[in-house]
């Protein structure tokens, strides 16, 4: 394999001549076309696709495999629960993905792939073959992670960890909790996709109930010390809500949960408490696919932080919060990023194209109340063994209104710029 | 007594003639050091002579009222693009929303050179380059602020500043398919069809803005952190392909 590798990445420096040496074409398409089949229509996905057929010019065949035909972004599905954003703000469709870039948009679930043969299987039945395989899965589970609570109690105790249904699930249980009711969350262990999530999420449920109920608390049993943006969400619930967010640390027990959904109860550390609302956000692994293709190590599927490419397979990239791949925090703004470096690397693969030095980079806003936005960020190279951070900021305690309120409208800004640079 | 002690404790007139006194001890030292930045606080009447210049656009004093440029009654100590109903350009606006106070080290870098502190600024201006000159400049224009006490504090400590982009480097012509291929960091924010929606849209610039912009946050001039994050990585070569990218872009 690591022959092979060197030939591949030689091949790149060296031009078209050696391409054909990494594009068999028992592959190709009737037309001769190498085939790039994409699972997951997401951040990392739907970038992935997008810019290999962007920036190949129709040589290269690109179909995206994804369930949904419309995809809600997990990112600003917390300003839609505090009603900052309308559902349908955050729903995308794969139109323009077909129609303007000739992306072939598959809805179905992938249920198997033949490493082999390299074929993946479709739900409905379909077989496509492929010369390079991108998995951008997103998360999925991992089973028993909190005692009391599996998928099918998921309308009970809503997870809304994937957005759409699930969000508007939380959202409708928010605003109808008895007055002076209880609000509990039961937070992820790491690594977890989208780290400051859970905490702007409780700030946007904060922001609900301090309007329409006020009386009511909020708890957070949550087994790490530490979180994203800690001082600044710490900060910022003293400030807005004071006295009604109790965050429960492992030092209390917070890692020492069991959730009964029949009689909507939380046990931290042996002890009961009845709440009306229960977001249990388990621990996670990389989506199921990718146990399935059998390039995972443990819970998440190794990369090469070069390429994305798998470090079992090399004909497979992995994107986004299934990989495992170093200081990115599982992201939609490091799954775009990541797709955008595998998009290269395929390109250059299957046409010759020219490969750049690998470049990285992430940022994370999160709301705290209206107007209130802070943000974390940090640059990334490739080195051998992981994606290294190089630099990074994050926004400081005690920053003043117009700041904050400039932040947030930043982050708008990039949720246009985002989701136009993965839907087109 | 230190300078800040001076300014809390005494009349600002008083203090006016304390900072003169030193200035003039250090000016020669000073100079030596960093010759191309006005770390000093200057001659405020030189200074008004070099006011004539800005005058036929601001107005500053008793009565002062905005014409084609803002009026400049405490200025220092003042958000940018501060001043309610004035036109300002979107960059300054944006740096004012980011909570930029114009103080003696950010007013010396914008008079220095306007274009490269913000590249839309609507001052049509080219820069002062003589670093004497804006240092009276601004000790005269400190004569119209409440507030004198950020510039001592300013002069000892400010980096230098003098950014005008090597001619070397605006002279390199960029690769555009690997600016392209750069510009994908870019896009993830700053939006293709070039709205300006909390972040501004940098489709079609002009190479030598970009260049200069680029290079103003890659030496920290322009404040700004995820900007300065972002060019800090950016080789010379790597600025002139997404300038060259982005030119093309537009058109």
């Amino acid at each position: 394999m690591k022959l092979n590798r060197r030939l591949f990445m030689g091949g790149a420096a060296a031009g078209a001549a050696v391409a054909t040496l990494s594009a068999p074409m028992a592959h190709a398409s009737t037309d001769g076309k190498p085939r790039v089949v994409v699972i997951g229509g997401g951040a990392g996905g739907a970038t992935a696709a997008r810019y290999i057929a962007k920036d190949s010019n129709g040589e290269i065949d690109v179909t995206l495999v994804e369930p949904t035909r419309s995809y809600y972004t997990c990112f600003f599905s917390n300003l839609y629960m505090a009603g900052f954003r309308e559902l349908g703000s955050i729903a995308h469709s794969y139109g323009k993905l077909a129609s303007e870039f000739g992306v072939n948009v598959v809805h179905d679930w992938a249920v198997g792939i033949d490493r082999e043969a390299r074929t993946v299987t479709l739900a409905g039945g379909a077989t496509l073959p492929y010369d390079r395989l991108i998995l951008s899965p997103g998360i999925d589970f991992v089973d028993g992670a909190v005692e009391g609570w599996d998928v099918t109690q998921q309308n009970k105790m809503p997870h809304a960890y994937k957005a759409g249904s699930q969000s508007e699930l939380l959202k409708a249980q928010i605003e109808a909790m008895p007055e002076g009711g209880t609000f509990a969350m039961v937070a992820p262990p790491n690594p977890f996709r989208c780290p400051p999530g859970p905490y702007e999420r409780i700030s946007m449920v904060a922001h609900i109930l301090k309007e329409k109920n006020p009386t009511a608390k909020i708890i957070i049993a949550d087994p790490k010390e530490k979180f994203s943006k800690m001082a600044l969400f710490q900060e910022g619930w003293g400030r807005h809500y004071d006295g009604m967010i109790d965050w429960i640390g492992p030092d209390f027990g917070g890692g020492n949960v069991s959730v009964n959904p029949d009689t909507m109860t939380l046990t931290i550390d042996g002890e009961e408490t009845k709440v009306d609302v229960c977001n249990v956000i388990p621990a996670m692994k990389a989506g199921r696919i990718c146990e399935i293709a059998g390039i995972t190590d443990g819970n998440w599927a190794p990369v090469n932080p070069h390429t994305m490419q798998s470090r079992v397979d090399e004909n497979i990239h992995v994107l986004g919060d299934a990989s495992h791949q170093g200081d990115m925090p599982k992201s939609g703004f490091a799954a775009n990023s990541q797709a955008k470096v595998a998009a290269m690397a395929v390109r250059s693969a299957l046409t010759g194209s020219k490969l750049f030095p690998a470049k990285f980079t992430n940022t994370c806003w999160s709301l705290i109340d209206a107007d209130d936005g802070v943000k974390v960020g940090a640059s990334y190279e490739a080195t051998d063994e992981k994606i290294a951070k190089v630099d990074g900021f994050i926004s400081q305690t005690g920053e003043d209104a117009t700041l904050r309120k400039a932040t947030y409208e930043e982050s708008i800004g990039w949720y246009a710029g985002i989701t136009s640079d993965m839907f087109g | 007594m230190n300078i800040i002690e001076c300014v809390r404790l005494t009349r600002y007139a008083f203090c006016m003639r304390w900072i003169r006194h030193i200035t003039t001890c250090f000016a020669a030292l000073a100079v030596t050091a960093t010759p191309s930045f006005a770390n000093e606080i200057g001659d405020a009447d030189k200074g008004e002579a070099v006011f004539r210049e800005c005058s036929s656009c601001h107005s500053v004093g008793q009565g002062a009222k905005n014409r084609v440029g803002p009026h400049l009654n405490s200025l220092f100590g003042r958000r940018a693009a501060a001043i309610e109903g004035f036109n300002y350009s979107n960059g300054l606006t944006r740096m004012g929303k980011d909570g930029l106070v114009w103080d003696f080290d950010l007013l010396d870098r914008y008079v220095e050179n306007p274009k490269a502190f913000a590249s839309d600024t609507r001052m049509a201006y080219k820069g002062l380059k003589d670093a004497q000159q804006r240092t009276d400049l601004l000790a005269f224009l400190r004569r119209y602020s409440d507030d004198p006490s950020n510039i001592p504090e300013a002069a000892p400590t400010a980096a230098g500043t003098d950014h005008s982009v090597d001619p070397a480097i605006l002279a390199i012509q960029g690769d555009p398919e690997y600016g392209e291929y750069l510009s994908s960091e870019c896009v993830s924010c700053h939006q293709l069809d070039g709205d300006y929606d909390g972040i501004p849209g940098i489709i079609g610039w002009p190479v030598e803005d970009f260049v200069v912009a680029m290079h103003a946050y890659k030496d920290k001039f322009r404040p700004h952190p995820v900007m300065q994050m972002m060019a800090g990585r950016l080789s010379n070569d790597e600025i002139a392909a997404l300038a060259a990218y982005f030119e093309a872009a537009g058109s």
